[in-house]
């Protein structure tokens, strides 16, 4: 039960949180999903900081931001996995 | 762990108990704040209550008005009050509703008399309560005599990933034990409503849920000026990681953990059916849902926190939480209850979810919290529009 870089709650989630300080560029992260208690990796593109989200595959605009296994938003711009998912690229589908 | 079945708190005449003994001065309206606050400066022990209403409202709005301060004066962490008006009628009012809990309550008002006349009455008055108050003690009190309230504020993803869940877990092992529990913050909602609906455990409970977040949800269509991307989430939010109102509504949501609320409330209604979770129409400003919250007879505030949130309440004691590591070191003298252990998982939800139990019966036994230590008391009332 080594410390997680990411959680992720639901095993359907397409994002993961940064659960350290911050991801360095290139990190090879461990990705903890509480769900089913099983763990990924994914390497971290850029420096994301705690409580940050990072993308688990390509996400292309239109695509549905799934956390919680729940809709959270839309993609307005195009993501790769390992990104940054945050208000630059994604939007709420309520306003 | 196994969990304490009672705690330590003041009997009230009604049936009810507190977790603190406030003698309070409770201002009806805006232009009585300085009178209130000389009586609360003249007599030890005994608190003002300032606000910035009371005049000139009507219908909807002057009656949410009258059950804020009429439920305030109820709490139970409440044992005495002087209530100061304007004129006469408001005021008696509230003085005959607190009045019907049987604790010690009297009315005063400023016309014909003046500030300095006033005062010195209800100094007189105030003091024979304060020092009355000042001898209750503190008896055994069954768990099922604690009400209790959450809200969380300043919220990040590590809310919904840890303290927020911390939360629902207590609400999940005290629930049997029979206590009241409520939720609120209809517009933190948005996006997680229909899951949310299905949480009613009645179909009255989830239609009255929903009826609740549309009439909230018309009224944001019809003032919003562009959209609510600015307010929902807040610039904390945005900088703790949370993107859109949706991600923020699933992580509130968890704070229920996995419960079913049995009625939905009108801001500052106190519940009616008996024990269970609650679920009651409030703003998600925190000061404004806890002092509707405490106006609705809850006696002990749960308030998990991501980039730290520090708000108090006069008479509802709050216990604050964060899973956060960087709030817990760099704003420790705000955490009740550190819970960041759960990142790292060298701490389960199991075991978060007895620290916060270990940590809320301290506080309900008399134990200040960090926000009493540091003189938070935001007493908001809620304005639903202009005055006439």
């Amino acid at each position: 039960m080594s410390q997680p870089d990411l959680i992720i709650h639901d095993e359907k989630d397409n994002v993961g949180v940064v659960v350290i300080e911050t991801t360095k560029k290139g990190q090879e992260c461990s990705a903890w999903i509480m769900e089913n208690d099983k763990t990924v990796k994914v390497s971290s593109t850029n420096e994301v900081p705690l409580g940050h989200k990072i993308a688990l595959k390509d996400l292309k605009e239109g695509d549905t931001i799934l956390k919680y296994g729940h809709d959270i938003g839309k993609v307005v711009k195009s993501i790769k996995k390992g990104d940054h998912v945050h208000v630059h690229n994604v939007k709420t589908k309520k306003w | 762990m196994e969990i304490p079945k009672s705690f330590l708190g003041y009997k009230r005449e009604n049936g009810r108990a507190g977790t603190r003994n406030h003698v309070i001065i409770l201002p009806v309206d805006d232009i009585s704040n300085a009178c209130a606050e000389a009586v609360a400066n003249n007599i030890k022990g005994t608190i003002a209550l300032p606000h910035s209403y009371g005049r000139l409202q009507f219908g909807a709005d002057l009656e949410l008005h009258f059950r804020t301060m009429i439920g305030t004066g109820k709490n139970p962490n409440v044992a005495a009050v002087i209530v100061i008006g304007i004129e006469p009628k408001w005021t008696k009012r509230i003085v005959d509703e607190i009045a019907k809990t049987g604790k010690p309550v009297e009315g005063f008002h400023i016309e014909r008399t003046g500030d300095i006349g006033t005062i010195m009455k209800a100094s007189k008055k105030a003091q024979e309560f304060s020092q009355w108050a000042s001898e209750k003690q503190r008896e055994e009190c069954p768990l099922s005599d604690l009400w209790i309230s959450v809200k969380c504020g300043e919220s990040d993803t590590t809310s919904g990933l840890a303290s927020n869940p911390t939360v629902g877990n207590l609400m999940e092992k005290l629930e049997p034990f029979g206590v009241h529990l409520c939720f609120g913050e209809t517009s933190e909602l948005t996006g997680a409503e229909t899951v949310c609906a299905a949480r009613g455990a009645t179909p009255e409970a989830k239609e009255k849920f929903m009826k609740t977040w549309s009439s909230y949800n018309d009224f944001i269509l019809k003032e919003a000026t562009n959209d609510l991307s600015e307010s929902q989430p807040t610039a904390g939010n945005i900088a703790g990681g949370l993107t859109t109102i949706e991600e923020k509504a699933f992580g509130n949501f968890q704070k229920i953990g996995n419960l079913k609320f049995i009625d939905v409330l009108e801001p500052a209604e106190e519940p009616k059916k008996g024990k269970g979770l609650y679920f009651m129409d409030t703003s998600s400003a925190a000061a404004e849902c806890v002092t509707l919250q405490a106006a609705g007879g809850f006696n002990i505030h749960l308030f998990p926190t991501g980039q730290g949130n520090i708000i108090g309440n006069p008479i509802e004691p709050v216990v604050k939480l964060t899973a956060n590591p960087l709030t817990a070191k760099l704003m420790k003298e705000h955490v009740d209850c550190d819970v960041s252990k759960i990142l790292s998982r060298e701490m389960n939800l199991s075991q978060a979810g007895d620290e916060l139990i270990k940590s809320m019966l301290k506080v309900a036994n008399g134990r200040l919290t960090c926000a009493e230590a540091l003189g938070h008391k935001e007493f908001v009332m809620t304005k639903l529009y202009r005055s006439a």
